[in-house]
């Protein structure tokens, strides 16, 4: 670390420098960009995986922490954060030519904070409408109805876009753009689409049946959930993390617990652990079940899809005998879970660990191996590991193009380290080899619930918690491998009962970022299966 | 076996008797045009409870249950909610074009269904040229399904009629080949004497290899030429939402799906036809007491008997198969599919010639 700390010296002698669970490191908005580019490009820092990006009110000044990964170097994190005291109009450089993910995560930003990115080549927003008065997440934010009105007219003027360009004597100006071209037969996929796996919006430029251009309106069901969180205590926002990505409930909120217990250096029972372990991987098969399912629909394979279905029913029902609910299951709480398993919990599930090997073969036997599906995903929205690294693509999709890139293997958390199971990898980088890795991904998880299923300790499932939850002043960052990547929460704390800052970094979110680059120069029937084989949530987009 | 010619001459005689020949021939017209609509409605009815059922047993599921026993007026209840639905006028459209077109589908379908021989006696028309003509109508259908996309005034119509005119064009070349290969080991083209003609044996088995091969590509094309899976693109629900009829709403919507099972009737009864034997019962020669027994199977029954299990067939790939994707179709018809189809004629002709069948 020490050595990190020596070559950024280096490079921005003026940068602060804070140990926390990670180095924190406060740079100089001129600074920022050499900086960047030398912690991507220097070979012995190489931090080449953006991992998030929080845009911050902290109001006296507006910026944005960064988290960076190296995957060459052990997956050290370091953070990097950027203020600027202006508020009227802050600006920061962009840094998504060096990172492509930062593309839509900037747009993000500029949306909720009206920080503009320099060099940004599309600086719209990305969840609201552009006739949106104010930028939400600022602390000084009015709410007043008046402003925002429920609006019944068709966004105007949506085809606009800028771009800042700084000049070579540093003075920046702006420019107008279009995102299509004139004569672009645009075809609006979404937002009501069977495919498009919720309110998702694609507007592709097709020439015939061949894309050129897939632009990602999003936010018709932003529920603004990061906004919400600052006004509620710890443990009511916990109920927030199972509405984002549905189908990842009981990660998203094992994340979440994990970071608030790590702030409040708090021991989780050995029995909740195994617990937690056992639901994560539980929701990642129904997960996977249902993504099998839908690429099958997708793919006009209606009947692959109700095979799919068939096995998740008994996951529910597992879900539902423990948790109460078989959606949004509320499960974990700060210190471990609610209430213990169901007496029938082991059976439940040796018996699906009984019919899975058999299942899983039927599905091989009627989708997997068939001719016109292997036609329709061979090939098909190739995405290369670079890309997939730049584009921080995490999860089964970022693992179909060889990136082993498995959090639970990464920063083992909960009780992945004392299990065996390998990390699946495809390295087709097609639409095929993402599927395959889920296919896979359900056998090793498998593997893990037959090597704990009879192994749970005794023992409490919830530690001790005081009624109101106070975490110290700081800030932590806590990742798990949900079912569709790495999930991440960011927590920043003033000392008091609520957060001052609570960002929620989703994989589905980075996964749509790729959609222009994975479709273009494919059919449109491509573009549904690379959206199947993707496997994006909407809620976990629009949070 | 019995012979419908019985009730249709006497019916004849009946009406000639009793009154001028041109009102007598005016009144049968009516008659069968108002039989044929019945039958037409009767068979798309149980051809979406067929379809439905099959496919929730595909899918280990039960299917409609809940109206009548086993959901059988399920379909009913289905016909009259569509029958009072608005029809939806839409802004932009090129409102002529879109109310004719659905009328097109179905007329192309209904005159199609007249032509089909039904039993022994049962047929409408006997015409020498009469697979010509049946091929000639099926290519109006498209015609409807063209005008329905570009008239809806929607790009995603548009993409659907786009598809359906590729797709429906070049899988008619095959299907088509398939056709004139049996045409070819026949000698006629005429459909009574077409059936006549596999009384002693039905084409499939007595062309053998070569019918078998024009059977199997038949029955692909056929499945491209109804739109079903997995060449369903012309509607392809989960690309186009519901492709050439999205904006269709009503009876209007109704006639295309309509149009859409009578088709899989309607080619399925065809290849009964041309490969099967039609309404003739399954003949061994030598084997008279089995010929006998089978002859005591009411024609009508044979007919529909086969052209049910063709559709089973055909429904059983749509439930199968995931959609392939517009170049693949066009690839597979233009390099494989049409080559062989012609490839296999050229066979069937030297067969013939040489006379290698039974």
């Amino acid at each position: 670390m020490s050595d990190i700390k020596e070559k950024i010296s280096k490079l921005c002698p003026v940068a602060e420098f804070e140990e926390g669970e990670c180095l924190l490191v406060s740079v100089p908005e001129k600074d920022w960009y050499p900086l960047a580019k030398a912690l991507k490009e220097d070979p012995e820092l190489n931090f080449d995986v953006l991992s998030a990006v929080v845009g911050m009110d902290w109001k006296e000044s507006l910026g944005v922490v960064y988290y960076l990964t190296s995957t060459a170097h052990n997956w050290d994190m370091l953070a990097v954060k950027v203020a600027v005291a202006d508020r009227e109009n802050p600006m920061i450089h962009s840094v998504q030519d060096l990172w492509h993910v930062a593309n839509f995560q900037e747009r993000e930003v500029y949306d909720f904070y009206g920080i503009k990115f320099i060099n940004h080549p599309d600086m719209r927003r990305f969840f609201l409408r552009n006739d949106w008065v104010g930028y939400p997440l600022r602390k000084d934010y009015d709410d007043d109805p008046k402003l925002n009105p429920v609006r019944l007219n068709d966004e105007e003027n949506e085809d606009d876009t800028m771009q800042l360009i700084e000049e070579a004597d540093g003075t920046v100006t702006e420019h107008k753009k279009k995102v299509f071209e004139e004569n672009d037969y645009v075809v609006n996929i979404g937002p009501q689409h069977p495919s498009t796996h919720g309110v998702m919006r694609f507007r592709t430029a097709v020439d015939g049946e061949v894309v050129k251009k897939v632009d990602v309106v999003s936010g018709y069901i932003h529920r603004g959930i990061e906004k919400l969180c600052e006004s509620l205590g710890y443990p009511q926002m916990l109920h927030f993390t199972d509405r984002m990505d549905y189908m990842s409930a009981h990660q998203n909120r094992h994340c979440l617990c994990s970071c608030i217990e790590k702030a409040m250096g708090l021991e989780v029972p050995a029995r909740a652990v195994v617990i937690r372990t056992m639901m994560d991987e539980l929701m990642r098969i129904s997960s996977h079940l249902l993504s099998f399912g839908c690429t099958a629909m997708d793919l006009g394979a209606t009947t692959a899809f109700f095979y799919g279905f068939r096995e998740r029913e008994q996951i529910l029902d597992i879900f539902e005998k423990t948790c109460g609910a078989r959606m949004s299951m509320n499960y974990n709480v700060i210190g471990g879970v609610i209430a213990d398993l169901h007496p029938d919990f082991q059976k439940d599930v040796k018996a699906l660990l009984e019919i899975l090997p058999s299942r899983l073969k039927e599905y091989h036997q009627v989708f997997s191996g068939n001719i016109i599906a292997k036609n329709r995903m061979v090939g098909v929205g190739m995405l290369k590991k670079e890309d997939a690294i730049n584009y921080a693509i995490t999860g089964p999709s970022g693992r179909g193009s060889g990136w082993s890139c498995d959090c639970r293997k990464k920063h083992p958390y909960a009780a992945y380290a004392d299990v065996e199971f390998d990390e699946v990898l495809e390295y087709g980088c097609d639409s095929y080899s993402r599927y395959m890795v889920r296919m896979k991904e359900i056998e090793q998880s498998a593997r893990i619930l037959e090597q704990l299923v009879d192994n749970i300790p005794e023992g409490p499932v919830r530690a001790q918690v005081p009624k109101i939850v106070k975490l110290p002043v700081g800030r932590w960052y806590q990742q798990v491998e949900a079912s569709r990547g790495t999930f991440g929460v960011y927590i920043e704390s003033d000392g008091e009962k609520t957060p001052a800052r609570v960002h929620f970094q989703s994989p589905c979110f980075n996964l749509v970022g790729v959609m222009d680059l994975c479709c273009t120069g494919y059919m449109i029937a491509d573009l549904i299966t690379i959206g199947a084989a993707l496997d994006f949530v909407i809620p976990d987009i629009d949070r | 076996m019995f012979n419908f010619g019985i009730i249709t001459n006497w019916f004849n005689n009946l009406l000639t008797g009793c009154m001028p020949d041109w009102l007598a021939v005016t009144i049968e017209c009516v008659v069968i045009a108002v039989l044929i609509l019945l039958t037409y409605t009767v068979l798309a009815l149980f051809y979406i409870l067929y379809e439905r059922k099959l496919c929730a047993w595909f899918q280990c599921r039960l299917g409609p249950m809940r109206v009548g026993p086993w959901g059988v007026l399920q379909v009913f209840a289905d016909m009259f909610k569509i029958l009072v639905k608005e029809l939806i006028d839409l802004k932009g459209t090129d409102k002529f074009l879109f109310k004719i077109a659905p009328y097109i589908v179905i007329t192309s379908s209904v005159v199609m269904l007249a032509c089909l021989p039904w039993g022994l006696g049962l047929q409408i028309i006997n015409y020498n040229i009469g697979i010509f003509f049946i091929l000639a109508v099926s290519s109006l259908g498209v015609l409807g399904i063209l005008l329905a996309g570009w008239s809806s005034n929607n790009k995603y119509t548009l993409i659907g009629a786009m598809r359906s005119g590729a797709q429906m064009i070049s899988y008619e070349i095959s299907l088509g080949l398939a056709i004139i290969t049996i045409v070819i080991f026949a000698g006629t083209m005429n459909i009574n004497e077409l059936v006549w003609e596999q009384a002693n044996g039905w084409f499939i088995f007595r062309g053998h290899v070569p019918a078998i091969i024009a059977f199997i590509i038949y029955v692909i094309a056929a499945t491209a030429e109804t739109n079903r899976g997995p060449f369903d693109l012309p509607e392809a629900e989960h690309e186009l939402t519901a492709g050439y009829h999205t904006e269709y709403s009503g009876i209007h919507f109704g006639f295309f799906y309509l149009a859409e099972y009578l088709n899989l009737f309607i080619v399925s009864g065809i290849a009964s036809l041309m490969f099967l034997g039609g309404w003739m019962p399954l003949h061994v020669p030598g084997w008279d007491g089995f010929n006998a027994i089978m002859d005591y199977i009411p024609s009508i029954v044979w007919f529909v008997g086969k052209a049910f299990f063709i559709s089973f067939v055909i429904i059983w790939f749509k439930w199968t198969f995931p959609r392939v994707r517009i170049d693949q179709l066009l690839a597979f018809e233009w390099k494989y599919l049409m080559p062989f189809a012609l490839a296999n004629m050229l066979l069937m002709a030297v067969f013939v010639a040489l006379g290698w069948h039974f």
